[in-house]
């Protein structure tokens, strides 16, 4: 009798030991979702497509400007984690802050949850993928003529400046792989893609990181931009790519993290 | 043999209300008519918007081409849709506006009409104020100095025809005509009408060369330090030749027409138009939506040393105080050259697009 009472208790244990434990409520996700919210300020002043078409900023150099089109990419989302390989999203996001569109960006694939030393992204495309042909980009007139090297604009950056004159006047801050030698063989002098790093962020739960763009940094370091000498015609001048691919290094931030 | 003879009438009642074994008559469907899309524009660009209320269908398009050649839909059935749009004009006329049924001319340029189904954000007419094909059909038919009709009177005349209630059975399973399958149907013609074959077409797909003036034209087009055409008007990756989006190309100081500003009500859109799609110009004469410019020497001559300078001028317009983009006598008959070659001489000759 006692043998088999023993047998029946050890055997409870071990069926209860092995149970799931349904008496808390604490569920660790082992995957999230992550989602990227890009949001735009001049210094610290939120910046819509509502804020558009008002001569209303004044840049670094003193000049006063307004924004009447900005839309930009970003590409190759990356999560990396010590000892572990590098999460790498080989996507593409046209940001559209003229229309409001795509300010939002849900990545398809799950992220496993836990501590990454570094989120980045590439601002623009990398030489590999600015080489392929996207249909959806071609419709939406982001193209870089073949003479100049083909692919596709990183930025398209319009707005009007108050110049010297006092008088109203275009720029045309558009952002592309920087190119010399225009025509059948153009040249490239240095890369002007660039990674932007967001810091070691920790996933928990499903997430939406906040991705600040700070206007602003387009004009001022380490590169004190002149409107007044650099307005228009910038695709093909070599020298202002580089200098927007260094002054673009302070440009985006880490905002608020949700999950 | 009582009994035998209750048996047969429960068998023939019972197989009087059976269902009947032979396959019942398949309810009519229209025939499905896809869109015969040009590799150019597989290759390059998204797929067409067509409206899931209105699929394509080879019966809907046959009665969307009579309705668009017919002058029923006028006021004193003088005039039809092509008249204002000639398929030998690439689906525009010649004049500056355009004359209606009582001699009047209108204030606007009337569009040519091909490649509508890729425009994205379906706002159609210059100034953007109609948001499909179908509702932009409803319009020149009501409008008093166009066709000056109504569409009340429109469908009781078609109705009343001989042909059209059966056409429009074929076309929507139904021979009630109303304004809305009449426009749905004028929307599925107007999506057939796709221009992709000129000659830089050929030359894209590498069955055809360009002269030398004619590359040099491409090269000042799309050179930010010359045209800078292609900000509004792509590069050769996207054939429409358009981006469809409202600018104000620095036409006026001031500004009589508000274009996009007179539909969204906001001054910044003043003065803003739909860049039209810079496919068969040869065609398409005169130009800009008041039809200001006779010919495409005075639309670069525009270009290069007439632009006027106003609040809302796109800020893509270069070198404004000195009028433009100052191109020399070469470049600008070089760009002319090349733009011709955009042109597709087999679309205002198909003969699915002719009366």
């Amino acid at each position: 009798m006692i043998r088999i009472f023993t047998l029946l208790l050890c055997t409870t244990l071990l069926l209860t030991a092995c149970s799931e434990d349904k008496d808390d409520n604490l569920v660790v996700k082992s995957e999230a979702t992550a989602s990227f919210n890009f949001t735009h300020n001049w210094n610290g002043t939120a910046v819509t497509n509502n804020n558009f078409n008002s001569i209303q900023y004044t840049n670094e150099n003193g000049e006063m400007l307004s924004v009447e089109r900005l839309r930009y990419i970003i590409s190759d989302i990356t999560f990396s984690r010590d000892g572990e390989d590098d999460i790498v999203m080989d996507i593409y996001n046209l940001v559209d802050v003229t229309n409001n569109a795509n300010t939002t960006l849900s990545l398809e694939q799950k992220i496993p949850t836990g501590t990454y030393t570094n989120v980045s992204f590439t601002f623009g495309l990398d030489n590999e993928d600015n080489a392929e042909n996207y249909l959806d980009l071609n419709t939406q007139n982001f193209n870089v003529p073949q003479m100049l090297g083909g692919g596709y604009h990183y930025m398209q950056f319009d707005g009007k400046f108050i110049n010297s004159s006092e008088t109203e006047q275009g720029f045309n801050y558009h952002a592309i792989r920087a190119v010399d030698n225009p025509g059948m063989n153009p040249t490239f002098p240095q890369d002007t893609f660039f990674q932007v790093n967001l810091g070691e962020i920790t996933i928990t739960d499903n997430a939406t990181l906040e991705v600040k763009m700070n206007i602003a940094e387009w004009f001022k370091s380490p590169n004190l931009w002149d409107l007044n000498l650099l307005n228009q015609m910038l695709m093909p001048n070599s020298s202002a790519q580089i200098m927007m691919k260094e002054n673009g290094a302070s440009v985006f931030s880490l905002g608020a993290i949700s999950q | 043999m009582k009994n035998w003879f209750i048996c047969l009438l429960l068998v023939i009642s019972v197989s009087a209300c059976s269902k009947d074994d032979t396959p019942e008559t398949e309810a009519y469907e229209p025939t499905p008519l896809p869109l015969n899309i040009p590799k150019i524009f597989l290759d390059n660009i998204i797929a067409p918007v067509i409206p899931n209320s209105n699929p394509q269908t080879v019966e809907g398009v046959a009665l969307g081409k009579k309705l668009f050649f017919d002058k029923k839909l006028s006021g004193d059935q003088t005039i039809a849709c092509a008249t204002c749009h000639s398929p030998q004009l690439a689906f525009t006329d010649n004049t500056p506006t355009s004359i209606g049924v009582a001699g009047d001319f209108g204030t606007r340029n009337s569009m040519p009409l091909f490649n509508l189904a890729w425009n994205f954000d379906e706002r159609f007419a210059w100034d953007g104020k109609e948001l499909s094909l179908e509702r932009q059909a409803l319009e020149p038919v009501q409008n008093p100095i166009e066709m000056h009709s109504n569409w009340q009177e429109v469908v009781s005349r078609l109705q009343s025809d001989e042909d059209y209630p059966e056409l429009f059975r074929l076309a929507f399973n139904t021979s009630t005509i109303t304004k809305e399958l009449a426009t749905k149907a004028i929307a599925q013609f107007e999506r057939t009408l796709i221009s992709a074959d000129s000659k830089f077409d050929k030359y894209s797909l590498g069955e055809a060369s360009l002269t030398s003036q004619e590359l040099n034209g491409l090269d000042v087009f799309l050179r930010e330090d010359k045209g800078d055409c292609f900000h509004c008007h792509g590069t050769p990756t996207n054939p429409l030749w358009t981006d469809n989006i409202f600018h104000n190309n620095g036409l006026d100081s001031s500004f009589t027409d508000l274009g996009l500003g007179a539909v969204t009500g906001d001054t910044n859109d003043n003065g803003k138009f739909r860049s039209p799609s810079l496919r068969n110009l040869v065609y398409t004469a005169p130009y800009m939506h008041d039809g200001r410019f006779a010919t495409l020497d005075e639309v670069i001559e525009f270009y290069s040393t007439g632009l006027k300078q106003s609040s809302t001028i796109d800020p893509l317009m270069k070198n404004i105080t000195n009028g433009g983009v100052q191109l020399s006598t070469s470049d600008k008959a070089d760009l002319k050259a090349f733009l011709i070659t955009l042109s597709d001489p087999s679309f205002t000759t198909n003969p699915d697009f002719l009366e």
